[in-house]
């Protein structure tokens, strides 16, 4: 409990109690992925699900990433809701082919008559000190594939109600859980609720500065906040929660009124998310209210090392949010 | 459960599957449908090949002529409500299934009443109330997803069936291996079936795998394995029917590997550079629908006549259902991103 009252869980188990509640109420959800039985998932997401549901829907599956996500597929294609966990993110690449030739395609490709209700939970980002392979952030190849949605929550409270409207949505989804965000706790309802896809959240006001970011660059950005307020300057958080699709007015309403915008993601900056949404912004009504030129600060375009000082390094820190913060507010007065 | 690893070695020999019986057991209305069909499937593929010399047709297609038993003695060997998901070359699949030929035709051409509007074209019709679940034109894409549509049958105690239609390429690929393996473990209700026609393209079978049968690779699944003559329509529906029970009962999957062989080019770019005139010749004179008419009047089932008027009326119905999709009206762009997601 928080002291005022109200429950808090963990990110983890708020993923966890959006699968169980989901699955409480409806029989045609279910679980599947590496481990995800009596280990309890490789980050423990599924913990005690087996117990309540037994292997059938809380279904294991062999190391067979293109498969796991192809027979999600096909049971979505039959009108059943899958939930698969790919234990790493990096391993959905093992998977492309079903998510991007099959799952994306066949609502539109067969006119329409069949959809694909499917959620694809994948632990994603780096901070664990994993090295190159399981550490990636590739929500934007995701983007760039008409049929798929492409959710990355940033808290308790936000990863239950956008897991849930995902579970119900009628269309794949790649649903990000950073790793590092699976111990932050915040106050969660106990009861089911949905957050829609599409509907950013303004994390902060502020007059000075927006700054859009998701995933653990939420957290990031708004303690980066708070020790810029300390020097007067006042950051607005935007976070956009689910990037497609992507809730354009509540970007460009905060921009136009701060009139400067620091973009801010875990991924590689060069095709990034950021570069998309310098692009709305841009071409937006902000643009006349842009006192400054749009920032991106972003991962640098290499893998993810293994030392912890490259580790840091290679990914924005509140201390990098807050320089970039700092000479943007400044920038054109 | 499982099967042997006897069943899985050694019942793959062409000789043992002889549909000769099926003459005698199934219905004779039965048997001239199944003629109609493979006429249909003929002739629907020559009417393409046509419209597209005619430069009425976008893009490419795949045609299966040559094939036409193996999707034929496959699907008349499942229940109505069965299901089928199957690939690029698949008018036969989509025809033997029950298809509207004019909606199909439609489709071919493009046009907005066609089975998917006009959006998915040759390589991927579907007839999802028919139970054709699609076609895919990645090679292999529909294993994996057949293992979900047959998970899904099972999670629902459905009694049904399905049939997963893939070409001989597609055995090599990582997805096959995965997808056989996990129906094997879940023993799912799904029958394989591999349509060898002997070439991935341009790679021969003999090239791109070091083995005489694909159905020996059942035994790595332990589930059984069968490789029947895939021209001779009787000898598929015998063996993919004794398939469909098999999976049906809850004893799991089953791999067929249909032999038999694509006369035209694997699509419009096809110059035929990587096999002999002599081969594809040799080949047609083992036409697996000049042999079903014949196999039909020397058994006394119908008088040649009848089988020849089988014939006229299928290319009748081809004709009639092109002439109608060639009137239908032409899909709009307008609105294409809001098709895009579900609602």
């Amino acid at each position: 409990m928080s002291s005022n009252g109200r429950r808090e869980i963990s990110y983890l188990e708020a993923v966890r109690e959006a699968m169980v509640q989901e699955m409480r109420r409806d029989p045609e959800v279910f679980l599947m992925g590496e481990d995800v039985g009596v280990y309890g998932g490789a980050f423990g997401a599924s913990r005690g699900m087996l117990e309540e549901f037994g292997p059938e829907r809380v279904r294991e599956t062999p190391i067979s990433e293109a498969a796991i996500v192809g027979a999600a597929t096909g049971a979505a294609l039959m009108g059943m809701r899958p939930i698969a966990e790919i234990m790493f993110m990096d391993f959905i690449t093992i998977s492309m082919n079903q998510l991007v030739n099959q799952a994306a395609k066949i609502h539109f490709m067969f006119g329409g008559k069949a959809s694909i209700p499917l959620v694809v939970r994948a632990p994603a980002g780096s901070g664990t000190g994993a090295a190159a392979q399981h550490c990636q952030s590739l929500e934007a190849l995701f983007m760039n594939v008409p049929g798929i949605k492409v959710v990355a929550p940033s808290t308790p409270y936000d990863v239950k109600g956008l897991l849930v409207a995902s579970i119900r949505d009628n269309n794949p989804i790649v649903f990000m859980e950073h790793k590092l965000l699976y111990r932050t706790k915040g106050p969660v309802p106990e009861e089911l609720y949905t957050i829609p896809l599409g509907e950013a959240e303004v994390k902060r006001q502020g007059r000075d500065l927006t700054v859009i970011a998701y995933s653990i660059m939420v957290p990031r950005a708004l303690e980066a906040a708070e020790q810029l307020a300390a020097e007067g300057i006042e950051l607005e958080v935007v976070d956009p929660r689910s990037l497609k699709p992507l809730d354009e007015e509540t970007i460009v309403r905060s921009v136009c009124k701060t009139g400067r915008v620091l973009i801010v993601h875990e991924a590689p900056l060069t095709g990034g998310v950021g570069s998309e949404l310098a692009a709305v912004i841009a071409g937006s009504e902000a643009f006349d209210f842009l006192d400054a030129p749009l920032r991106r600060l972003a991962g640098r375009d290499v893998p993810i090392p293994y030392n912890r000082t490259l580790e840091r390094a290679a990914v924005p820190q509140v201390e990098d949010i807050v320089a970039a913060a700092r000479v943007l507010a400044q920038e054109g007065r | 459960m499982k099967a042997t690893m006897t069943e899985a070695q050694t019942s793959f020999s062409l000789a043992v599957a002889d549909g000769s019986r099926l003459l005698e057991e199934l219905p004779g209305e039965k048997l001239a449908w199944m003629l109609q069909k493979m006429c249909e499937i003929r002739y629907f593929e020559e009417k393409a090949e046509e419209l597209y010399i005619r430069g009425l047709v976008h893009g490419t297609m795949h045609l299966s002529i040559g094939q036409e038993a193996s999707a034929v003695g496959s699907s008349a060997a499942l229940r109505s409500n069965d299901l089928i998901i199957h690939h690029h070359r698949g008018h036969g699949h989509t025809i033997a299934k029950g298809a509207d030929i004019t909606l199909m035709m439609a489709e071919f051409l493009g046009k907005e009443p066609g089975y998917c509007h006009g959006r998915g074209g040759s390589m991927h019709i579907a007839d999802i109330p028919g139970g054709n679940l699609g076609a895919t034109g990645v090679v292999g894409s529909g294993i994996p997803t057949a293992v979900g549509i047959a998970l899904a049958l099972q999670m629902r105690r459905s009694d049904q069936v399905l049939l997963c239609f893939f070409g001989d390429g597609a055995a090599n690929l990582g997805e096959f291996h995965e997808s056989l393996n996990m129906a094997s473990i879940w023993d799912l209700p799904v029958v394989f079936i591999c349509e060898n026609n002997q070439y991935g393209m341009s790679m021969s079978v003999r090239r791109s795998m070091n083995i005489e049968r694909v159905s020996t690779r059942a035994c790595s699944y332990g589930i059984p394995g069968e490789t029947v003559d895939g021209n001779d329509v009787l000898a598929v529906y015998q063996t993919i029917f004794a398939a469909i029970e098999h999976a049906r009962s809850g004893k799991g999957p089953v791999l067929v590997e249909n032999v038999t062989y694509r006369w035209r080019g694997h699509s419009k770019s096809d110059r035929n550079l990587y096999r002999t005139q002599e081969e594809i010749d040799a080949w047609k004179k083992l036409c697996p629908i000049k042999r079903f008419k014949k196999t039909l009047v020397e058994a006394g089932v119908m008088t040649r006549e009848e089988a020849e008027a089988i014939d006229v009326e299928a290319q009748a119905t081809i004709d009639r259902a092109a002439e109608e999709a060639l009137t239908f009206p032409e899909p709009s762009p307008e609105n294409m991103e809001a098709e895009v997601y579900a609602l």
